[in-house]
């Protein structure tokens, strides 16, 4: 661990973010008109950066089998389609899916570290991400503790992400900021920071289980810090938007930016991600409204 | 001292409880019955009605979930709220050609028509039901159900009564309404909208648009997620279309061929059960 330690005055010197500037940045990007056949291109490929997922108490491992049919079926009416990069579930629930998507290439996510608030301590959350792996799962999503970060423990945070980190392995690690509970978009570069210096291979904005999901101007500041880190370490982190981005419009936005700020080369499911449930059906509509002319109805596809 | 130059109104869309302009910037002039241009109209487009369904399709469950007797307040509070402004459209009516004489008769039909269907709002339901003899051990029912989202196409005579005519059997039975207003004459459609707003409809309940039919007609028929389109066109290419178009989801069409929709024919129950669908239960009963 010692070879890992940080100077602690790293983070709190880490760049001051202009709102205003991002705001601005946003709505600029927001303006690109993406039509036609480059339309139909970015709905497939945000379709194959899907983590579709059921994050929610009263999931049953029906629910999970039905999530991963989906998964491999999507719509049998279009072709050429993807299929999503994974499905994300809770732990106990990992097993199931694993087993229902044995035999293709989607991974299969799993939350751990107490998610969504983190708030137990650290041996049982270390102990849930084992847990997780060991049902099968091919990427862990952790959350950090927001607590400590709000009470300036950046040090803390970051040996909580690089335990976990090394406990993963090879395993992907996604590193969940919550930042809706981090309040300035100075913290969320912050933690950007924290997580990706700590080993994370994605950061992701949020759990989708507060609020407020992620939006775009914290995920531009996220994806700055991702810029910043690569071109100082040439190590290229993922990036996962989730929570709130439900329609195909939104998603488009997202790709721009990524496209805008990171390049084309983060322009692929291995480093970018939207963690979503319905936007997967939104996406089919839109592709076969491009193909067919006619605006499509919910009622004509299946729910997941 | 007559220096005041008067405010004229911008006539805009009705969708989702708002009045917008249409996104695509388009307008059409309006000519009154001296071939002048008095107003400028919102030429809705395709991504607008696209806008209406979605916030229609949002109000179904909303509104096909209140009691009847409420559906049929809301009726009378339409009723009466156009009773207040009856001047207004009155005097709109007759700007763009239709004598005084029939425009005040027009209003006081669309009116009353109002009345009447609110009046139909909870009696319709028990005329149209059934309770149906089965050789099992079943208590078997059928009633009328609200269908969805219903898109209609105004007719151009009588643009205000025809407007009216169409919405409030559709709109009573538990549906959501988006509607294309006379191309001819529209402006006093989007009045109607203005009462509409007033009389506590829910938003995105009825959605009234300004623009041409032989634009909007394929969206209208074509759209998936509208359940029902209703149309009284008398351009037989079109007419086609629209059927070709709603037949790729078995949407429920209506012509309503030349309807007058100024005497008692133009209204009835059966213009409600025209936007229902039938359900029927199969209850088991000990044998």
């Amino acid at each position: 661990m010692k070879a890992n330690q940080i100077n602690i005055a790293n983070f709190r010197q880490t760049p001051v973010i202009d709102q205003v500037g991002v705001n601005e940045r946003v709505s600029r990007l927001n303006s690109r008109s993406i039509k036609k056949t480059s339309k139909i291109a970015a709905l497939k490929l945000a379709l194959s950066m899907i983590d579709l997922t059921t994050l929610e108490g009263m999931d049953t491992p029906g629910k999970v089998q039905q999530l991963c049919i989906k998964a491999k079926h999507l719509n049998h009416g279009i072709s050429d389609l993807p299929h999503v990069a994974a499905v994300c579930v809770y732990p106990s629930l990992v097993k199931i899916a694993k087993k229902e998507l044995n035999e293709t290439s989607i991974n299969v996510a799993s939350v751990a570290t107490g998610f969504p608030s983190g708030q137990t301590n650290f041996k049982t959350r270390l102990e849930e991400v084992r847990y997780a792996i060991c049902e099968g799962a091919d990427e862990v999503d952790m959350v950090i503790s927001r607590g400590k970060f709000l009470s300036g423990d950046f040090q803390l945070v970051f040996d909580e992400i690089a335990q976990t980190k090394e406990v993963c392995g090879n395993i992907h690690l996604k590193v969940i900021l919550e930042t809706s509970e981090l309040s300035t978009l100075d913290n969320i570069r912050r933690a950007s920071e924290i997580a990706m210096k700590a080993g994370a291979d994605f950061i992701k904005t949020s759990t989708g289980k507060t609020k407020c999901g992620a939006t775009q101007p914290i995920s531009l500041v996220m994806l700055e810090a991702i810029k910043d880190f690569y071109q100082k370490t040439n190590k290229k982190i993922g990036m996962k938007p989730a929570g709130g981005i439900s329609d195909s419009k939104t998603a488009i936005r997202y790709l721009v930016m990524v496209k805008e700020i990171l390049g084309n080369e983060w322009l692929t499911p291995t480093l970018f991600r939207f963690g979503a449930s319905s936007l997967a059906n939104d996406l089919l509509m839109q592709i076969t409204k491009q193909q067919s002319g006619a605006y499509q109805s919910a009622d004509y596809f299946s729910k997941d | 001292m007559n220096s005041r130059i008067d405010i004229q109104k911008t006539y805009k869309l009705y969708i989702n409880g708002k009045f917008s302009r249409t996104e695509s910037g388009r307008y059409f002039p309006l000519k009154d019955s001296q071939g002048k241009t008095t107003v400028n109209l919102c030429q809705a487009s395709r991504k607008d009605f696209r806008e209406a369904v979605k916030f229609a399709r949002k109000a179904v469950s909303g509104w096909s979930s209140r009691t009847a007797y409420n559906r049929g307040q809301i009726l009378y509070r339409i009723a009466e709220t156009l009773e207040g402004r009856k001047k207004q459209f009155i005097q709109e009516l007759n700007h763009f050609g239709i004598t005084k004489n029939n425009a005040t008769q027009e209003v006081e039909i669309t009116i009353d028509r109002l009345v009447y269907y609110a009046g139909w709002a909870d009696k319709y339901q028990a005329l149209f039901s059934s309770v149906n003899p089965v050789a099992s051990a079943h208590y078997n029912f059928s009633v009328p159900e609200y269908q969805g989202v219903i898109a209609i196409i105004s007719p151009n005579d009588n643009p205000l009564l025809g407007l009216v005519s169409l919405i409030a059997p559709a709109f009573v039975g538990g549906n959501t309404i988006v509607c294309l207003a006379s191309e001819k004459n529209p402006l006093t459609a989007i009045t109607f909208a203005e009462v509409l707003h007033a009389s506590d409809i829910p938003n995105g309940a009825i959605n009234i648009l300004t623009g041409f039919s032989s634009e909007l007609a394929e969206h209208f028929s074509s759209h998936k997620d509208v359940n029902g389109i209703v149309y009284c066109g008398e351009n037989l290419e079109l007419n086609k279309s629209i059927q070709e178009n709603a037949s790729e989801n078995v949407k429920r069409i209506h012509y309503y061929d030349k309807i007058n929709w100024l005497i008692n024919k133009g209204q009835s129950p059966y213009f409600i059960m025209d936007h229902s669908e039938i359900k029927t239960t199969w209850h088991p009963i000990g044998s």
